[in-house]
C-alpha cells in the first residue's frame, strides 16, 4: 500500500534514469528493480550517430534517448507521470519547493557540470542526468542521486543552475513524479511486449542502428585508420568510443549486463527458461564489449600494436552474439 | 562478468565514489556489485580531461601572445568547446568565433559578456582577464 509518510529509500543504481524511475515507483508502492524498469521500457539499443556530435566526436548510444525509460515505463505499465518544464527558472524553483513542502519526492533532469557534489573529473557538460529531490534542510536540498552510494545534498542556487543549463537536450527544469499507478500489472504481457519491441530496435534495417550499427562501427574504425591524420586522430577516436561505452551513462557493456539481469528476473518471474538462457548469452555479449574496450585502450596507450582489423573482428563477434541472442528471443 | 571479475582498480576519476555494476555470482544470479573503478575507464576519462586542459593551455598561450581573446581560454577551461558554448549561450558559432578576435572581444559590451559569463559560471571580470602568470 502507498504510504505517503514513508521516508524515501535511496538505492544505488548503475544508471541514473532507470534508477530514478525504479526508486520513485518503489516509493509510490510499486516495487520495481532497476533492471525491470530498464527492460520494460525497452530502452536497450545501439546507434552510431555521425550527425550528432559530442565534443566534436560522433555520438554512440547504447540505449535509447534520455527520457525514453520514463516514457517507456509509462506506456507499457499504463501508469502516468506528471511532467513539468518551466520557461522561468524562478517558477521551476517555486514548483520544486511546493513538492518538497508537500513531502513528495520528485525526479529532476539536471546538467552534471553544475552539480557541486560530483567529483571534479566527472564534471562534464551533460544535460540529461536524473536525480531525486526528497527534502530540504535550510538552503540544502536533500538529493538521492542514484549513481552515488549514499544520499547527498545540493545548495539551492547550484541545483537551479543545473536544472536550467541550456544547450543540447536541455532540461528546462524538467520535474516529474508518478501520479496514476495501475492496481494490477500483467507482467507476462508487459515483459513480452517490451522484449518484442526491443527485438525490432536491435534488428531494424537502418545501417547505423542495432546490430547492423555495431558492424558499422567496426568498419568505420578501419576507415578512420586510413585517414591522413589517423596517427593523431585514431587514438582520440578509439578513446572516445570507449568513453561513450564505459563512462557516459553507465556504458555500453553496463547496459548489456543490466538487460541480462532483466531477462533473468523476468525468466524467474514467468518461469520461462528461454529468457534465462538468453540472459546468459547477453552476459557473454557484455563481456565481449568489455574486452573490446580493454583492447582498444591498450592500443591507444601504445601497450599493444594498433590493429584496427582485430578491433573490427571483435565488434563483429559482439554483433554475432547479440544477434544469436535476439534470435533466441524471437520465438517468445 | 562474474562478481569477482568486477574491477576494483583504485582510480582518481571517481573521487572516492564507488559505482554500481551488475555481475553474476557463483550461483549464476545477477547481483549489484560496487566497483572502485576500472583502469580502462580511468584512462579514457583522464585522456578526455587532459585533451581539454591541453586545449585550454594552448589557448592561454595564444591569448597571452594576443592571437586570441580570453574568451577562448575560458571556454576550454570550463570544459566547453565551440558547439557547447554556442548552444548554452544561444549565440551563433560564427559570432562566438568572431569574439575570439582580441580586438572584437575588447569592444564587447557588458550585456554580451554577461551572457558568456553566466553560461560558464564565472564573473564578467574573470572572463575579461587571463589568470595571473606564475612568477
Amino acid at each position: 500500500m502507498f504510504d505517503a509518510t514513508a521516508p524515501f529509500q535511496h538505492r544505488q543504481s548503475a544508471h541514473c534514469e532507470s534508477g530514478v524511475v525504479s526508486n520513485l515507483l518503489t516509493h509510490r508502492g510499486l516495487p520495481m528493480s532497476e533492471a525491470m524498469a530498464f527492460g520494460i521500457s525497452a530502452s536497450l539499443t545501439f546507434a552510431y550517430m555521425p550527425m550528432i556530435k559530442m565534443a566534436g566526436m560522433p555520438v554512440i548510444a547504447y540505449r535509447m534517448f534520455p527520457g525514453s525509460i520514463i516514457r517507456g515505463v509509462e506506456k507499457r505499465l499504463g501508469m502516468k507521470w506528471v511532467r513539468k518544464q518551466f520557461s522561468d527558472p524562478m517558477e521551476g524553483a517555486k514548483a520544486l519547493d511546493a513538492h518538497v513542502e508537500a513531502g513528495r519526492p520528485v525526479g529532476l533532469q539536471t546538467c552534471i557540470f553544475w552539480l557541486p557534489y560530483f567529483p571534479e573529473e566527472m564534471r562534464f557538460h551533460f544535460n540529461s542526468h536524473n536525480i531525486v529531490v526528497y527534502g530540504r534542510e535550510g538552503q540544502d536540498y536533500l538529493i538521492s542521486d542514484p549513481v552515488f552510494e549514499d544520499v547527498t545534498r545540493c545548495e539551492g542556487t547550484a541545483l537551479n543552475r543545473a536544472r536550467f543549463a541550456k544547450g543540447d537536450m536541455q532540461a528546462k527544469g524538467l520535474l516529474y513524479y508518478p501520479e496514476h499507478l495501475p492496481s494490477e500489472i500483467d507482467y507476462e504481457s508487459v515483459i513480452k511486449k517490451a522484449i518484442r519491441w526491443n527485438y525490432k530496435t536491435m534488428n531494424g534495417p537502418v545501417p547505423i542502428a542495432g546490430i547492423r550499427g555495431i558492424r558499422f562501427l567496426g568498419r568505420n574504425i578501419v576507415k578512420v585508420s586510413k585517414q591522413p591524420d589517423a596517427e593523431k586522430y585514431l587514438p582520440l577516436y578509439l578513446g572516445h568510443i570507449v568513453r561513450m561505452q564505459e563512462e557516459i551513462g553507465t556504458g555500453g557493456a553496463g547496459f548489456r549486463f543490466l538487460y541480462a539481469s532483466f531477462l533473468q528476473e523476468s525468466g524467474k518471474l514467468l518461469n520461462n527458461p528461454a529468457m534465462i538462457d538468453a540472459s546468459k548469452a547477453f552476459t557473454d555479449a557484455g563481456d565481449e564489449w568489455r574486452r573490446f574496450a580493454l583492447n582498444a585502450t591498450k592500443m591507444c596507450r601504445g601497450r599493444a600494436k594498433m590493429d584496427v582489423h582485430a578491433l573490427e573482428a571483435q565488434l563483429n563477434h559482439v554483433a554475432d552474439r547479440e544477434q544469436a541472442m535476439w534470435a533466441q528471443l524471437r520465438a517468445l | 562478468m562474474k562478481t569477482d571479475e568486477v574491477p576494483q582498480d583504485p582510480t582518481t576519476t571517481y573521487g572516492g565514489v564507488r559505482k554500481l555494476l551488475y555481475a553474476v555470482d557463483d550461483k549464476g544470479e545477477y547481483t549489484g556489485v560496487r566497483s572502485q573503478g576500472w583502469d580502462v575507464e580511468n584512462y579514457v576519462t583522464q585522456a578526455a580531461v587532459e585533451e581539454l586542459t591541453r586545449l585550454a593551455e594552448e589557448a592561454l598561450k595564444r591569448a597571452r601572445a594576443g592571437q586570441t581573446s580570453a574568451l577562448e581560454y575560458h571556454m576550454f577551461a570550463q570544459r566547453m568547446d565551440l558547439a557547447t558554448l554556442s548552444a548554452t549561450t544561444g549565440i551563433w558559432a560564427w559570432r562566438v568565433k568572431r569574439h575570439f578576435k582580441p580586438s572584437v572581444f575588447a569592444k564587447l559590451n557588458d550585456k554580451m559578456l554577461a551572457r558568456y559569463a553566466f553560461a560558464m559560471g564565472v564573473t564578467v571580470d574573470q572572463l575579461r582577464h587571463l589568470p595571473q602568470q606564475d612568477a
